[in-house]
């Protein structure tokens, strides 16, 4: 591991969604102003894990967590702390873009500014512009800013919700799966996004394409039902994974 | 077997358009400015108006969705925000129960927790019976509005740090909206339609209401005193009332159709 | 934090407004057990003076004091059976025609769905009004007295027909309970996967093979929801019914004469009515009260609740 710091880390954390026992003991550092990846066949639980991260997992009925979360030191999973306070540190964004439906571009991208009662127009006009420069939407949007989120393609519709997670200055980002509803030109255009974000924030992103993986992350997790099977720098995970486990998925033999 | 399926859509279609075209030639000669705001006379005076039958009913309506509708739409949000819940299980299934229930139970409850103690049909009692009929189905349409706002938009709203109250009401509320006001409207057209309840708690009046403590006249009890009575006048009358009444509820159904644009599955609440 | 001050919301407005949005829900359940406890105690004497024999005896007497359920009972069964045997058919005929027929033409559909949705608007107290101006002359001269005079031998149409009768109340409670079915059963056979109907077709079925070999059975239990809310709609119908039904409390075998209902009764003689009298009034709410949630929860539970 390189000499950056450790920004997030578990400690034996474990998930459950009703009856089934999604995290098994994850213990896992998670490195500052680095791109990590997490990848893993379905069910291994890596969406179970960074919806943890942040505390959503928890809003689904009967779901239970046990473990540990340390942010900058702090279990974010005490109960001295608020869940809500924690979700304005670490932004999210989800598998299928979803744009507030009554709330235009530029009111999409401050949503989060403007519900947590930020007021000052000024301000609020240059957050707005600003994230949408880091989700290299600006130029697209800046004349139509007044129009519906929704009026938006698909892939313009993610980069909006990357640029409203942004716009809270969050210090992660949790990314799940969040090329895999687009086609391959709005992908790239996101991946090139996130190569630029990791200079400001942390960035884990759950990810099955190992291609992605392997193009935009510095470190790689690899997960197998429920468990952390191997992680490391994402050169060396690809190129001599530790884990017959790890080789077997890169090399195809199954997920 | 398509011959009998096609009579049967005549047999259906006819009633209504026989209804509708009664009451607007037999109502029609009955309207006038006086008779929307004179007070009501015996039937061998000319001149009578429905005035305060107009007001009472506004009155009443008015008062029953003061009460119904933040408890119709709080209780819409909780048998969808906390759906899994014991107590919204079984609340929202006695909503149900109580949708479409025979209103003139309705109307014998209110009068024996309001009318009997105090002596006295109120405006007020009438308000609170057609609250219960409103009620329900508000918390219906509420809920199932609601319900159709994809789960998506909540953990968005979660994940940007807004807590759970302010993603209910800005989030939520905001995508619903439009079910939501759906919602109300049919009950107050519903509400407005009812005869049974407020007859046995407001009673009738042949003058304005002078506090809602009182008993008032009511279009739709109009209609049912005149329309038995063997006077001509008042019952020409009574098609006049009617016709004012279709009108409205015309006028409130209108509205549901320019909020929603298609009906929405599941929202058949006339039941 | 980088960015200017963020109010600190706290967990304090969750905790407001989960109770505040329970106790609305609590109200709900409290209005139905209030419901059931305030009818109980408002026809306590009634219920103490005549016990069980009041579903069994048939004496309605205000005058003696003297008061029974049966006629109301046999009346709210005469005249929503009448609904349901008029209307049942012709809703289905409707739903099906709407959805199977009218598929192709989209708008006239939406029309005649607008049509017979307009229909469920209108108050039932205009039903009244036309019921008793237009309805009972209509049937008494084109229907009942006809029938009366060729069929008067069967005791179904015997009597002397003078319009206000139960003939007169199921018809109208039929067209009132047409559009509620009619909607309901277009919904059920609206979700009915196309690829039933296409497997029927593919097999070489008719149109109307389709439709009674595939579709219906499919629908079966959403169209016995639709069956059931009608009953519901029916029995509980009180402004149209109690203006042509004559609302004298008799037991006749003839449809041609005149009876009254449990809701019509209640409309007809509560206003003048005190004491005992009033008691056994709320005695048959009560009873209609019981029937209802009977009803409406045997249809919440064919449609899931």
């Amino acid at each position: 591991m390189d000499s950056s710091a450790v920004k997030l880390e578990t400690k034996d954390l474990k998930a459950t969604y009703g009856k089934v026992q999604a995290l098994k003991g994850i213990t896992m550092k998670f490195p500052e102003n680095r791109v990590t990846a997490i990848m893993g066949p379905s069910g291994c639980g890596k969406s179970t894990l960074i919806r943890c991260l942040n505390r959503i997992h928890e809003l689904t009925p009967r779901t239970k967590v046990e473990g540990e979360v340390i942010l900058d030191g702090v279990n974010i999973y005490s109960p001295k702390v608020d869940p809500v306070a924690i979700r304005r540190r670490i932004g999210m964004v989800f598998q299928k873009p979803n744009p507030f439906p009554t709330m235009t571009i530029y009111d999409n991208a401050v949503a989060g500014l403007k519900l947590n009662g930020l007021r000052n127009k000024t301000k609020l006009d240059a957050l707005a512009e600003k994230s949408l420069r880091m989700a290299f939407l600006w130029d697209e949007v800046k004349d139509i800013l007044s129009k519906p989120g929704t009026d938006l393609s698909g892939g313009q519709q993610q980069r909006l919700c990357i640029a409203r997670a942004l716009a809270l200055e969050p210090e992660v980002i949790l990314m799940d799966e969040p090329c895999s509803a687009l086609d391959p030109i709005a992908t790239a255009k996101v991946e090139q996004s996130i190569v630029e974000l990791k200079k400001e924030f942390t960035v884990i992103i759950v990810t099955h394409n190992l291609q992605q993986a392997a193009r935009i992350s510095d470190y790689t997790a690899f997960m197998y039902l429920g468990k952390l099977v191997e992680f490391g720098e994402t050169a060396k995970v690809f190129e001599k994974p530790k884990s017959e486990l790890t080789e077997k998925y890169i090399t195809g033999k199954f997920g | 077997m398509t011959i009998l399926v096609i009579i049967a859509v005549i047999l259906a279609v006819i009633p209504l358009l026989l209804i509708l075209g009664d009451v607007f030639m037999r109502g029609a000669p009955a309207i006038s400015i006086g008779f929307l705001t004179h007070l009501q006379k015996p039937p061998n005076v000319s001149g009578g108006g429905i005035a305060n039958a107009i007001v009472g009913t506004f009155t009443m309506v008015g008062i029953a969705s003061l009460i119904s509708v933040p408890i119709g739409v709080a209780a819409g949000i909780f048998f969808s925000e906390w759906a899994t819940t014991k107590v919204s299980a079984i609340s929202s299934f006695m909503n149900d129960v109580l949708t479409g229930f025979p209103s003139i139970v309705l109307g014998l409850f209110v009068f024996v927790i309001i009318v009997y103690p105090t002596k006295q049909f109120s405006a007020f009692a009438g308000g609170v019976a057609l609250s219960f009929v409103m009620l329900p189905i508000i918390a219906r349409t509420t809920g199932e509005s609601l319900k159709l706002v994809p789960i998506t938009l909540r953990e968005a709203s979660m994940a940007l740090g807004i807590p759970r109250w302010k993603t209910i009401f800005r989030i939520v509320i905001g995508t619903g909206k439009n079910g939501l006001l759906t919602g109300i409207l049919l009950a107050v057209a519903r509400a407005t339609g009812e005869t049974a309840p407020i007859l046995l708690t407001a009673s009738t009046s042949i003058y304005f209401a002078k506090s809602i403590f009182q008993p008032t006249a009511s279009m739709t009890v109009l209609i049912y005193n005149y329309a038995t009575s063997p006077y001509s006048s008042w019952q020409t009358q009574a098609w006049g009332t009617a016709l004012v009444l279709i009108l409205i509820m015309l006028g409130l159904n209108l509205a549901v159709k320019l909020t929603i644009g298609r009906n929405l599955a599941g929202t058949r609440t006339e039941l | 934090m980088r960015t200017a001050k963020l109010r600190f919301r706290l967990l304090r407005g969750d905790k407001i407004l989960t109770i505040a949005l329970a106790a609305a829900a609590l109200f709900i359940i409290g209005i139905v057990v209030a419901l059931a406890l305030e009818l109980f105690s408002g026809s306590s004497s009634s219920l103490f003076k005549f016990g069980p024999s009041f579903l069994t005896g048939s004496k309605w007497q205000p005058s003696n004091n003297v008061f029974d359920a049966l006629p109301f009972i046999y009346g709210t069964l005469v005249t929503s059976a009448i609904a349901i045997i008029i209307g049942f058919p012709i809703s289905l005929g409707i739903a099906i025609f709407i959805s199977e027929k009218l598929k192709s033409h989209l708008t006239f559909g939406y029309l005649l769905g607008t049509l017979v949705d307009l229909l469920a608007a209108v108050p039932s107290v205009i039903y009244g009004l036309w019921g008793v101006f237009v309805l009972i002359p209509l049937l008494k001269d084109y229907v009942e007295k006809p029938l009366n005079k060729s069929l008067g031998f069967i005791s179904l149409f015997s009597g002397h027909p003078f319009g206000y009768d139960f003939f007169t109340a199921g018809v109208i409670l039929a067209i009132m309970i047409i559009p509620t079915m009619s909607a309901v059963t277009r919904d059920v056979l609206s979700v009915v996967p196309s690829s039933q109907r296409e497997a029927m077709y593919s097999l070489g079925g008719t149109d109307w093979e389709v439709t009674s070999k595939s579709v219906l059975p499919y629908a079966r239990s959403g169209i016995f929801g639709a069956f059931i809310l009608g009953l519901g709609r029916a029995f509980g119908e009180t402004m149209a019914v109690t203006m042509v039904i004559g609302n004298i409390p008799s037991i006749s075998s003839s449809l041609f004469s005149p009876g009254a209902t449990l809701s019509s009764i209640i409309a007809n003689q509560f206003g003048e009515s005190t004491g005992l009298f009033q008691a056994a009034l709320i005695e048959l709410g009560l009873i209609l009260f019981f029937v209802a949630v009977l009803i409406n929860g045997l249809a919440n539970y064919c449609f899931g609740g």
